[in-house]
């Protein structure tokens, strides 16, 4: 019979990593973090908790393991088209009245929305005036996303997101095929910088005209997803945009009153 | 935090209609929530709130992240996000890797259900061609909650009820026309 992490051992373990590593986790939603630490226990076969606890308290390589495994990390290219075409046809022309254009990706995970983001760019002919900060609390995704190095196996289905998403060049253009690995264009990894950074901790680095956090905040308690809105608000020039994920928003917080929403995708503009 | 019921119905294949007769029958004052997990196809199904709440006497919407579970509602699983339950029972989406090639999944849900209510759980299990929904069962059973599966000889798709049979012991295998009295109706001892 499997033993269950109850909740209880995994506030224990939560704040055991707060105090040992500076790193918290207690404020993340703990449904989805149970079932990654559950995962993690079965797969690396502990005989009782006592002693997973043990050696995240005291092994550091295992408590980065430990980082890369219950982040959940699952990306894809141009993912929700509308989203990308509204990007292209409402958001991009605006930015390109800018003299110089900063755009920050929370959360980028591997980095297929930060090069989805520079393909729009680049059709939009400003790419040459953007820089795209990619930022992840998880080190081991921040270094494929620097790669730009992608599963040919996905590329069929970022097609079809290209299409939809109301691109006219042939998809294919962007990389280079290689067996089963996609390589994409260094002319758009140029003008990307990737770094570590955790959300829940680590302040504002820069000033941003649009900020995209998608599918990160559904991960974290209602206090914590505040607390990085206002992060997000300090971090973003006045007109700036923020977009979330499909099933995000920023209803629940002070940002509400200050935010005008642009459509009806998850986008929202500062200061109107 | 409420102490009411939840019932969870996982569905594929054949499952729809199954569910709308099930869910016909619910009157307002129902005093427990009821969470549909239906393996739907994400290219835009989005009817599928309107097309439920014109079925039911019951309020039906998608899930909203971090909203409370209230009784007398039937909640939907959005399309291609898992949908977990919180200890102090509110909802949370997750986008990890698809979960016997579902998302949502069955058994996330389920599990993660079995977890938050216990005893308090009721899960059941309609017509499918995939082996989502065993796994949940097993986990909800051990959690001390009541397992229901629909009687494969009356599923349009037998195959997920009869994989969740063959892996587990069931609490009660039930013809669709039998199921709304008992897991509706007060829990059996
Ligand atoms: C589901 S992925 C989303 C990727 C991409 N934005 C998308 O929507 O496809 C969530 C990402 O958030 C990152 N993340 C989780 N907690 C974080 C934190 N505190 N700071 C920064 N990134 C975090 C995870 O490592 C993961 O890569």
């Amino acid at each position: 019979m499997l033993s269950i992490i109850q909740y209880e051992e995994l506030e224990i373990l939560l704040n055991d990593l707060d105090t040992r590593y500076g790193y918290d986790f207690t404020e993340y939603s703990k449904a989805s973090l149970q079932r990654r630490v559950q995962r993690l226990f079965a797969a690396d076969k502990f005989p009782s908790f006592a002693e997973f606890r043990y050696r995240l308290r005291h092994d550091p390589h295992y408590f980065r393991r430990f980082v890369e495994e219950i982040t959940v990390n699952v990306t894809e290219m141009l993912r929700d088209p509308a989203f990308y075409r509204v990007l292209r046809t409402v958001i991009l022309p605006v930015l390109a009245t800018y003299p110089f254009i900063r755009i920050w990706h929370a959360g980028c995970s591997t980095g297929e929305e930060v090069y989805s983001m520079a393909i729009l760019l680049k059709e939009a002919g400003i790419l040459h005036k953007s820089l795209l900060y990619g930022t992840d609390i998880n080190p081991q995704v921040i270094e494929k996303a620097r790669k730009g190095i992608f599963p040919m196996s996905q590329m069929q289905k970022y097609s079809e997101n290209y299409i939809l998403s109301g691109g006219l060049k042939d998809f294919s253009s962007y990389y280079t095929a290689n067996y089963h690995l996609a390589r994409f264009d260094a002319a758009l990894g140029e003008k990307m910088v990737f770094s570590t950074h955790n959300l829940a901790a680590d302040s504002s680095f820069n000033e941003f005209q649009l900020i995209l956090c998608r599918n990160v905040l559904i991960y974290f308690e209602r206090d914590l997803q505040n607390k990085v809105l206002n992060l997000f608000d300090t971090s973003l020039e006045n007109l700036g945009y923020l977009a979330l994920g499909a099933k995000e928003s920023i209803r629940f917080s002070p940002l509400d009153s200050r935010y005008r929403q642009v459509g009806r995708e998850k986008i929202w503009r500062k200061g109107l | 935090m409420s102490n009411n019921r939840l019932i969870v119905i996982g569905g594929s294949a054949g499952s729809l209609h199954v569910m709308f007769d099930l869910l016909s029958g619910l009157r307002p004052g129902f005093p427990d929530a009821v969470l549909i997990v239906l393996h739907r196809n994400t290219q835009s199904d989005t009817g599928l709130e309107e097309l439920m709440s014109a079925k039911t006497g019951l309020p039906c919407k998608e899930v909203e992240e971090k909203e409370p579970v209230l009784p007398g509602i039937i909640y939907l699983c959005p399309p291609d996000y898992h949908v977990l339950i919180e200890k102090q029972h509110t909802f949370s989406l997750d986008y990890s890797e698809r979960v016997n090639f579902s998302r949502p999944s069955i058994d996330v849900t389920f599990k993660s259900a079995a977890l938050a209510y216990g005893e308090s759980l009721t899960a059941v299990l309609l017509s499918g061609a995939n082996a989502d929904g065993a796994g949940g069962l097993e986990f909800v059973k051990q959690q001390g909650g009541l397992t229901v599966v629909q009687d494969p000889s009356t599923a349009e798709v037998s195959f997920m009820p009869e994989y969740a049979i063959a892996r587990g012991k069931i609490d009660l295998v039930l013809r669709a026309e039998d199921m709304p009295a008992v897991i509706f109706g007060p829990r059996p001892v």
